[in-house]
């Protein structure tokens, strides 16, 4: 059983790694390439997570919510970075900061005044309903393991586009010599446009996916994102392959820790003590480990630049 | 002597908002007193980030860390002196206390050490890094006061009398108006003589050219380490008379909407500029109460008004007001 438990907890740290990793890849791409520090990428997370909820609710389909829902977050990135991000760039960070800062304002009261405070809900689609079994003689939930599942396809697909792609060949040139491929002829404005809405489609579609195993609610993005935060720059911003790294780190360290600390305590105190020492630390424990890799890389694991 | 247009407008700041509370107290609007109390803390608090953020360039967006923890330094001394229960620290016992100046030198020590922690850290690294780092810090003391459940949790903790000061009577507003704005206004002198001072410019110089300082052989970390400190303590001060204003503590002092507004604070005021934050918090409470009595969706219009300001209008209300602001 014990076996089971663990096996299980290790699923949902990678469930919640590979979740993070289509936030972090969008949020350090776009640092990547344009030098900007998004905050709002939160709120496409909302956007996404709200698109697949309403469209899956008037039309009965997960599926065709979940292409909304990459359509929704997508188009929403595309209409602000053409509005007010493509102003941010020559920008220092503190601009950055606040703008993207009021957009998480705009965002959250305007999908509240649409859609009211109360929450969503989304049904896991009856494909994906049900358990499979897993070593140890346990059960996990089908849909987790498609999460984990669409995640390894992203970053297989990110690494896809970026390494043999000419789109990817532009991302590459715009992260080392954005001046030089300008000349070069790219049409630099509209690759900004594209690798913005590329990386508010991922969000989208992360917020869908966890759509479905928590409710839809106003502000859901905001722990996501400074998980997000945490997670680039452990593996450094601008590095996909850091953010790949950074998110199965931090999901797996987070889970295990709420797992296994309160579990570790209970050895030297008694258990309603263990629980609480062991919850509280375990609540910061990503922190810490973030902390630590700090200390011995402040650029992070796999630094793209500097 | 000729006065500059900016020292003439900070002395109109300066007198407006003191006479805010006793105009308001004659025309029998005693709301008003509390929402220049409002005005006088959250400038207090955005003093000590203008001090991290408008002289040394440091984006800290992890500033209601230090906030928080002056709000809780107040309500955990304020909840044990109540129930008559030391304090235990482990090694030792500390007795609660309900003395506002014992609560403040807790509060201001408590923000001082945490700055210490996360500036040793977070200043190791800059740009970008940096204010991911802050925000990170400032969440896991967020995350922290929801998971420990001795002082409330999630949901706060009251303080039921608010504590007092020898000889005034706090309990009374306007009393507690002038507490607090004797403190802005210690604040201001403090970052005044900060920014005159051989450490002010260093500070200020290593924003601007952090090579240039290092080689004249003045390490940037260490003048950054001590203004970090300094801007921590400032703000977890505010964060005790918050605390005492409301009489509640709650994690919502910690959250990173929080800190967003300590900088949107700061911002709006003028960066760098010495009454900037007061400005900045003035118009923010100002913004708060009339669109806040207007629509229920205000953060809405905050926002846009934000963006507006970001894209269109830079150097702040001060900005504005006095022109750019001078080198000399």
């Amino acid at each position: 059983m014990q076996t089971a438990l663990f096996i299980e907890q290790v699923l949902n740290g990678l469930q919640l790694g590979v979740m993070l990793f289509l936030m972090a890849a969008g949020l350090t791409l776009i640092f990547g390439v344009m030098g900007l520090i998004n905050l709002a990428h939160g709120s496409l997370y909302m956007v996404g997570a709200f698109a697949c909820a309403t469209v899956a609710a008037a039309t009965g389909s997960f599926w065709l919510g979940l292409a909304a829902s990459l359509a929704a977050a997508a188009a929403a990135g595309a209409i602000i970075e053409i509005l007010v991000i493509r102003r941010l760039y020559e920008r220092d960070h503190l601009d950055q900061v606040l703008a993207t800062f009021a957009l998480i304002l705009i965002f959250s009261e305007g999908t509240r005044w649409l859609f009211g405070s109360f929450p969503l809900y989304l049904d896991i689609p009856p494909l994906l309903r049900g358990t499979v079994p897993i070593p140890g003689g346990s059960r996990y939930q089908l849909y987790r393991l498609a999460i984990i599942g669409v995640g390894i396809a992203v970053a297989v697909g990110l690494f896809l586009l970026i390494s043999k792609t000419r789109l990817g060949m532009r991302i590459r040139a715009g992260e080392s010599d954005r001046e030089m491929i300008g000349a070069l002829g790219v049409d630099i404005r509209t690759l900004y446009t594209v690798v913005f809405a590329l990386g508010a489609g991922l969000a989208g579609l992360a917020g869908a996916l966890v759509g479905a195993l928590q409710s839809v609610q106003v502000g859901m993005g905001e722990p996501v994102l400074i998980l997000a935060f945490v997670v680039i720059v452990i593996g450094g911003i601008g590095s996909i392959k850091g953010a790949l790294v950074g998110a199965l780190l931090v999901g797996l360290v987070d889970t295990m820790g709420r797992f296994l600390l309160p579990q570790l305590f209970s050895l030297l105190m008694t258990p309603s003590q263990a629980g609480l020492v062991g919850g509280a630390l375990a609540s910061m424990l990503i922190y810490i480990v973030m902390a630590a890799i700090l200390a011995v890389r402040p650029q992070g694991l796999f630094a793209a630049r500097g | 002597m000729t006065i500059s247009r900016e020292t003439a407008i900070n002395v109109t700041l300066a007198l407006v908002l003191l006479a805010m509370p006793f105009v308001a107290l004659q025309l029998g609007k005693p709301f008003y007193v509390t929402l220049a109390t409002r005005m006088a803390i959250l400038g207090l608090a955005a003093v000590g980030l203008n001090l991290a953020l408008g002289l040394g360039g440091l984006v800290s967006f992890g500033h209601a860390a230090f906030f928080g923890v002056g709000g809780y330094a107040a309500g955990i001394l304020a909840s044990h002196a109540f129930a008559g229960q030391p304090l235990n620290l482990g090694l030792f016992a500390l007795p609660g206390t309900n003395q506002m100046l014992v609560v403040w030198s807790v509060a201001v020590l408590a923000g001082g050490l945490l700055a210490a922690a996360i500036g040793m850290i977070s200043l190791r690294t800059s740009g970008v890094y940096f204010i991911m780092i802050t925000l990170a810090f400032a969440q896991m003391t967020y995350y922290f006061a929801i998971s420990w459940p001795a002082y409330g949790g999630e949901d706060g903790l009251s303080i039921t009398i608010r504590n007092v000061v020898p000889a005034i009577n706090t309990l009374i507003p306007i009393n507690y108006f002038l507490v607090c704005y004797a403190l802005l206004l210690t604040a201001l002198l403090i970052f005044a003589l900060i920014r005159g001072s051989r450490f002010g410019a260093a500070l200020q110089a290593s924003r601007q050219n952090e090579l240039r300082v290092a080689s004249i052989g003045i390490a940037p970390f260490r003048v950054r380490l001590v203004a970090f400190i300094i801007s921590g303590m400032i703000t977890a001060l505010s964060g005790a008379l918050y605390a005492d204003l409301n009489r509640f503590v709650s994690p919502s002092m910690l959250s990173w909407h929080m800190s967003g507004e300590l900088i949107i604070i700061v911002v709006l005021g003028g960066v760098g500029r010495l009454w900037g934050p007061v400005a900045g918090a003035m118009l923010f409470v100002v913004f708060e109460f009339v669109l806040g009595g207007l629509t229920e969706r205000w953060q809405f219009f905050l926002g846009v008004a934000l963006l507006a300001v970001v894209l269109f209008a830079r150097g702040g209300l001060i900005g504005f007001l006095a022109g750019r602001m001078r080198h000399g």
